[in-house]
């Protein structure tokens, strides 16, 4: 691994001058012939791998009339070039992200459009050769597929969804990443990322009833498999071991518990998260999908509630119903599917739980909007649900909450920094560069309101935060999940 | 017909079909490709209304680009507001009789030019001065804007210093369109200024200035909020229905 320096936390932040090649040297680890397999990608670098790459392109632009656009309109204005948290953090130029899509567009109008096959210099149309193919492989994992730049592109270019066409040809000619694609493999076999089976899954939650019955004296259940229950929860597996997550677990439990609704984990589905989306295969975001609809049939739930995940929010809210769906043997009169958040603040609005507000008060909290929530969901029924329940929920269980700077919350927010299948220890220089605006952002309320945790709704960027945090001179847990803050004030009725 | 006539005669029948041609080809090709996935970007509205409302408001006041960066918005939204004005007031070269509203704008329009050349300049400085978008610009992004600074300066100049004969432009033009076709003036400055538009409208199909019909079919825009109320199907996810 190589040396870095953690960017310094600055008062203000600067926009940096571009240090070209200043990341050039960040490459994930490949995956190895028997992962690229397994999910249906040839294990190595292929021989005519160049002519299989162009088709490809050529085939997922035909079918994605945003990429079409995208590749189309954009007018080289420069307005989303320093809207990047890995462009602010490196100031690596093909961090910008016209620049990082232009290494796409480049390609693209050299073999698919007029001006480039034939003016190629004066539009800046490139050959896709080796060293191109070396570009892309780092710079398009380098982009966490937050969207931050299409809230700023007057044309809604989301260069999240070119650096996805980009990871999905680079698998289909055999080189893929293997953080994500061991992932997904697992998550397709065993059922969950981490590749735990049922009984280490069963033994976990047990061990969980017994320290909440063992802290609060009541039986709170996490079960498993349970035929017919209500409300079947689809949860990132970090919320079963990983800390701050699994406090998150234990919060949403005690909600379930303490509003008397009768749910279950699956066993078969016990991973919210979906890596299909980070890598742009359709095909294996459906797989991984498919798995909850099974789930949900088999143990004839009438519900579905995902667990605080940012990107497994996204395909569930967007697109689960696409790849999975009709869902019209759930009960309609709730929507399909649901997240915790929504059901928690439901049952706040209907004062179904007793909160007590000053379990919390040894913390004054902030809160970071994880990116595949603030804008690639919603919550709620009315636009910015998203921004407004996890705020709400978090007023009703503390007394002490302060907003990070607006051009850094909602719709603005910046990655953690860890998201779009980046999670992973070889990319740690890139992880804690990204960090950095996030990090000045929480700084300041740290300075101003002696802000002490802050919250997150996102089992990556608990993960990714619980890791950088102490470069930047704070606690790794200093980050924390939004229902265990619901856990710890929420009242239990020790009678029952 | 003189040969000058015969040329230009010539050139604004092949502009006029590239263009309309070119982008009636580009529009339906985007109309017709499938978007398989609901992927509308934040602040996105749950209803057709919003979703207008959102998409006037991007073409008419560069929304997105306030937000983003108030540089760009002000020499672009002046550059585009500029151009559309400047543009409306060149209908009368091709009406007759001329519109009443297009007579009203007559008087301020002459100046819209000014003003289009003063935000095309602050762009372009741009592309020289910030180095991230010195970085982002290729050769292409530079004579795009010379193109239109070309447009916008022999346009004051015929207006403006040399002068031309407007009535024999006019009569060329309409003739044009009934295809009873005039002489065309020999103004040197008037020819080059027509030539500059010209080639503006051929390569429009081709080039970025595709970003005007591309607007509206950005789905990350134009998509409705609402996938868990309604079931989005389009292309692949149509044939595979889950049900059975
Ligand atoms: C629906 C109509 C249109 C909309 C909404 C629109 C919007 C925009 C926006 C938001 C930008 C980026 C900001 C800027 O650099 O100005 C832009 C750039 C540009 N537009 Fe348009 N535009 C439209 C029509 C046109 C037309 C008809 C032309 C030319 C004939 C044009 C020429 C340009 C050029 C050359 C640029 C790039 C400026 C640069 O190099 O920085 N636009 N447009
Ligand atoms: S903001 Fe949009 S149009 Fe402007 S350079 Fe970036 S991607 Fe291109
Ligand atoms: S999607 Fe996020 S990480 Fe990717 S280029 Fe845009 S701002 Fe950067």
């Amino acid at each position: 691994m190589i040396d870095f320096e953690t960017p310094v936390l600055k008062e203000y932040p600067i926009i940096p001058l571009i240090q070209p090649g200043a990341m050039a040297h960040s490459k994930p680890y490949v995956a190895k012939q028997d992962l690229q397999e397994k999910i249906g990608f040839p294990g190595e670098l292929i021989d005519d791998w160049q002519e299989v790459a162009i088709k490809k392109m050529g085939e997922l632009v035909s079918k994605s009339r945003a990429l079409m656009v995208f590749l189309d309109t954009c007018v080289k204005c420069g307005a989303c070039t320093d809207k990047c948290h890995y462009f602010l953090g490196t100031a690596d130029p093909y961090n910008m992200p016209v620049a990082r899509q232009d290494l796409f567009r480049d390609v693209y109008r050299r073999y698919f459009t007029f001006a480039g096959k034939h003016f190629p210099k004066l539009v800046g149309a490139k050959d896709l050769d080796k060293d191109m193919l070396d570009l892309w492989y780092s710079y398009f994992h380098q982009c966490s597929q937050c969207r931050r730049c299409s809230v700023y592109c007057p044309f809604g270019i989301d260069t999240a969804e070119i650096s996805m066409a980009a990871r999905e040809i680079l698998n289909t000619i055999g080189v893929g990443q293997k953080y994500c694609n061991e992932i997904i493999g697992k998550a397709q076999t065993i059922g969950n990322n981490l590749g735990l089976p049922e009984p280490a899954l069963a033994d976990t939650l047990e061990g969980l009833e017994e320290d909440i019955e063992e802290e609060t004296g009541v039986k709170v259940r996490l079960p498993l498999d349970e035929k017919n229950a209500d409300i079947l929860l689809v949860t990132p597996s970090a919320d079963f071991f990983a800390e701050p997550h699994v406090d998150g677990l234990i919060g949403y439990a005690k909600v379930f518990h303490a509003a008397g609704l009768s749910w279950t984990l699956s066993s078969h589905a016990s991973e919210a998260s979906n890596f299909g989306l980070f890598i742009g295969s359709y095909d294996n975001m459906q797989k991984i999908s498919m798995r909850i609809r099974d789930a949900a049939l088999e143990l004839g739930v009438k519900r579905i509630v995902f667990g605080e995940c940012g990107h497994a929010w996204r395909v569930a809210y967007n697109f689960l119903n696409t790849l999975a769906g009709p869902f019209d043997f759930l009960d309609q009169n709730y929507p399909i599917p649901q997240n915790i958040s929504e059901v928690t603040y439901d049952l706040i609005q209907r004062n179904a739980l007793t909160l007590d507000k000053s379990a919390n008060d040894d913390k004054v909290l902030t809160f970071h909007d994880s990116c595949n929530v603030a804008r690639g969901s919603r919550m709620g029924d009315v636009a910015g649900g998203q921004f407004i329940i996890p705020r709400e929920i978090i007023k009703a269980t503390c007394n002490h909450f302060y907003d990070m700077a607006d051009d850094t919350i909602k719709e603005a927010t910046f990655c953690c920094g860890g998201g779009g299948g980046l999670l992973t220890d070889d990319l740690v220089e890139l992880r804690v560069k990204g960090a950095l605006p996030r990090m000045e952002a929480l700084k300041q309320v740290v300075d101003n309101h002696g802000v002490t945790h802050m919250v997150a709704i996102c089992a990556i960027c608990k993960s990714q935060f619980s890791k950088v945090m102490p470069y930047y001179g704070f606690e790794m847990d200093q980050v924390i999940s939004l229902h265990q803050l619901v856990g710890n004030a929420i009242v239990l009725n020790r009678s029952e | 017909m003189s040969l000058l006539t015969f040329i230009f005669t010539l050139l604004f029948y092949a502009a006029t079909a590239t263009i309309v041609a070119g982008l009636a080809f580009k529009i339906r090709l985007y109309a017709i490709t499938p978007t398989p996935l609901r992927i509308p970007t934040t602040p996105a509205p749950t209803s057709l209304s919003g979703v207008i409302a959102r998409l006037f408001f991007e073409v008419t006041l560069f929304n997105s680009l306030f937000k983003a960066n108030k540089w760009i918005w002000l020499f672009g939204w002046l550059f585009h507001a500029a151009l559309l004005f400047v543009l409306l007031r060149h209908l009368r070269y091709f009406t007759d009789p001329v519109w009443g509203w297009v007579d009203t704008i007559q008087p301020y329009g002459k100046y819209g030019a000014f003003i289009m050349v003063f935000g095309l300049g602050g762009l372009w400085a741009r592309r020289f001065l910030v180095d991230r978008i010195r970085f982002i610009s290729s050769p292409s992004d530079h004579l795009m804007l010379a193109l239109l600074v070309g447009i916008g300066l022999t346009g004051i100049g015929v207006k403006f210093v040399t002068g031309t004969d407007i009535v024999a432009v006019k009569a060329f033009f309409l003739g044009l369109i009934y295809f009873d076709w005039q002489p065309m003036p020999s103004d040197w400055l008037l020819s080059f200024h027509l030539v500059l538009v010209a080639l503006l409208m051929i390569i429009f199909p081709f080039s970025k200035l595709l970003h005007a019909p591309g607007l509206f079919f950005s789905p990350t825009l134009n998509q409705i909020d609402n996938p868990r109320e309604k079931r989005h199907t389009s292309s692949k996810s149509a044939s595979s229905d889950n049900r059975g």
